[in-house]
């Protein structure tokens, strides 16, 4: 069997031009060097893999492995971020991978208008995450009876009217989070250049404790950032458990895609 | 029932990173979210399943129970390894270099051996 096997370019993001020195000794997925793929004005940071069929079966594995994945995507974003300290980046999804250096040459070309336009938006941004969280309700009859009486749920007309309170209860904890998610994402997002707002985080992913009522990523100059998460920062929602986790800077993940606007459209549809 | 020792070991919001996300290693989560569920999308020549964000969650609380477990039963040291928690030593890549290698090759012989059940 052939040892030598294919090989294959790994993207992490595309980037105004850059000098080399400045990524040297980075590390990519793997344990790869990371090299620049130039054309005209783009440059896009890529790895070099093998990849024979077992490898990329291998691959396709790993990334169903959650550990694995962690590591995958760790070193995908430090790749990201390595180069975002130096050029306005626009990242690249996990995984994209072509073939050679002539079929990524291939597709810088084909998207040059739609990678040009996104980092021109992108010039002197970046990301900011902005998560709220909120100490869960009780979510169990046991829970609210110890916080209430310390005893234990008593029985018929008492036990429904503690599981009417509870209910009524969480349902008011809800309704006032969500308020404050609202109140604070709206907030945000008129004074950044762009936001997004993110599926909620699973505690168990996060290892966050709290309801996580609000998770957005907001577009912001870098200029402004200090002002921007100190704006953060003081809007708790008025809410007594409420706390408010502010992440980044960013590279701009959350903006790589612009919203479609109606009318654009370039190579990028072939 | 609230947590108060959990909630203070929570990362507060002056642990901004100074730089970006990669100076002080991320949460998992907000990685995961951005490099699985965003950036942008270009078309690949070899065609790469990803997880998305909400099967990965259902996985991960999966091995999160398995590492509470381990945690519970005294098994963390990786907690304390630096060649396995985030703030990685120069010294300690040249041999992660070598396990890399190594757990590569692991995989080419496993995953040439599973070649019947793969996708």
């Amino acid at each position: 069997m052939s040892t030598h096997g294919r090989r294959a370019i790994y993207t992490y993001a595309v980037a105004r031009p850059l000098d080399p020195a400045q990524l040297s000794g980075l590390r990519g997925v793997d344990g790869t060097s990371v090299h620049l793929i130039r054309h005209d004005d783009l440059v896009a940071v890529v790895s070099t893999l093998r990849f024979t069929e077992a490898e990329l079966a291998a691959l396709r594995a790993r990334l169903e492995n959650p550990a694995e994945l962690e590591a995958i995507a760790r070193a995908h974003h430090d790749v990201v971020g390595a180069v975002f300290e130096h050029s306005v980046t626009l990242p690249f999804r996990l995984a994209t991978i072509h073939q050679s250096e002539q079929r990524l040459l291939e597709v810088l070309r084909a998207g040059q208008q739609r990678f040009n336009g996104a980092l021109d938006q992108l010039a002197g941004r970046v990301e900011i995450g902005v998560k709220l969280y909120v100490e869960a309700p009780p979510t169990s009859f046991a829970a609210a009876d110890a916080q209430d009486t310390g005893e234990p749920a008593g029985r018929g007309r008492d036990y429904l009217r503690r599981r009417r309170d509870l209910l009524l209860r969480r349902q008011q904890a809800g309704r006032r989070s969500a308020d404050a998610a609202a109140r604070i994402g709206d907030t945000l997002a008129r004074i950044a250049a762009d936001h997004r707002f993110h599926r909620l985080q699973d505690p168990r992913l996060s290892g966050v404790p709290g309801d996580n009522v609000l998770n957005a990523a907001y577009l912001v100059d870098a200029a402004s950032t200090e002002s921007f998460v100190a704006l953060a920062r003081s809007l708790d929602g008025d809410l007594a458990s409420a706390r408010v986790e502010i992440t980044g800077p960013w590279p701009p993940y959350s903006f790589a895609e612009p919203l479609p606007s109606p009318g654009a459209s370039d190579a990028a549809d072939r | 029932m609230s947590q108060p020792s959990t909630w203070s070991a929570v990362r507060s919001a002056d642990d901004i990173a100074v730089r970006n996300g990669s100076t002080a290693a991320p949460n998992l989560a907000d990685v995961l979210e951005r490099v699985l569920d965003k950036g942008m999308v270009i078309a690949g020549d070899i065609k790469i399943n990803l997880l998305d964000i909400e099967l990965l969650t259902i996985k991960l609380r999966l091995l999160v129970a398995s590492l509470d477990k381990a945690k519970e039963i005294g098994i963390d040291w990786w907690e304390h390894d630096p060649a396995l928690s985030s703030g990685r030593s120069r010294a300690l890549e040249a041999e992660n270099d070598r396990l890399r290698q190594r757990v590569g090759e692991l995989e080419r012989t496993t995953s040439e051996e599973g070649e019947g059940v793969r996708r």
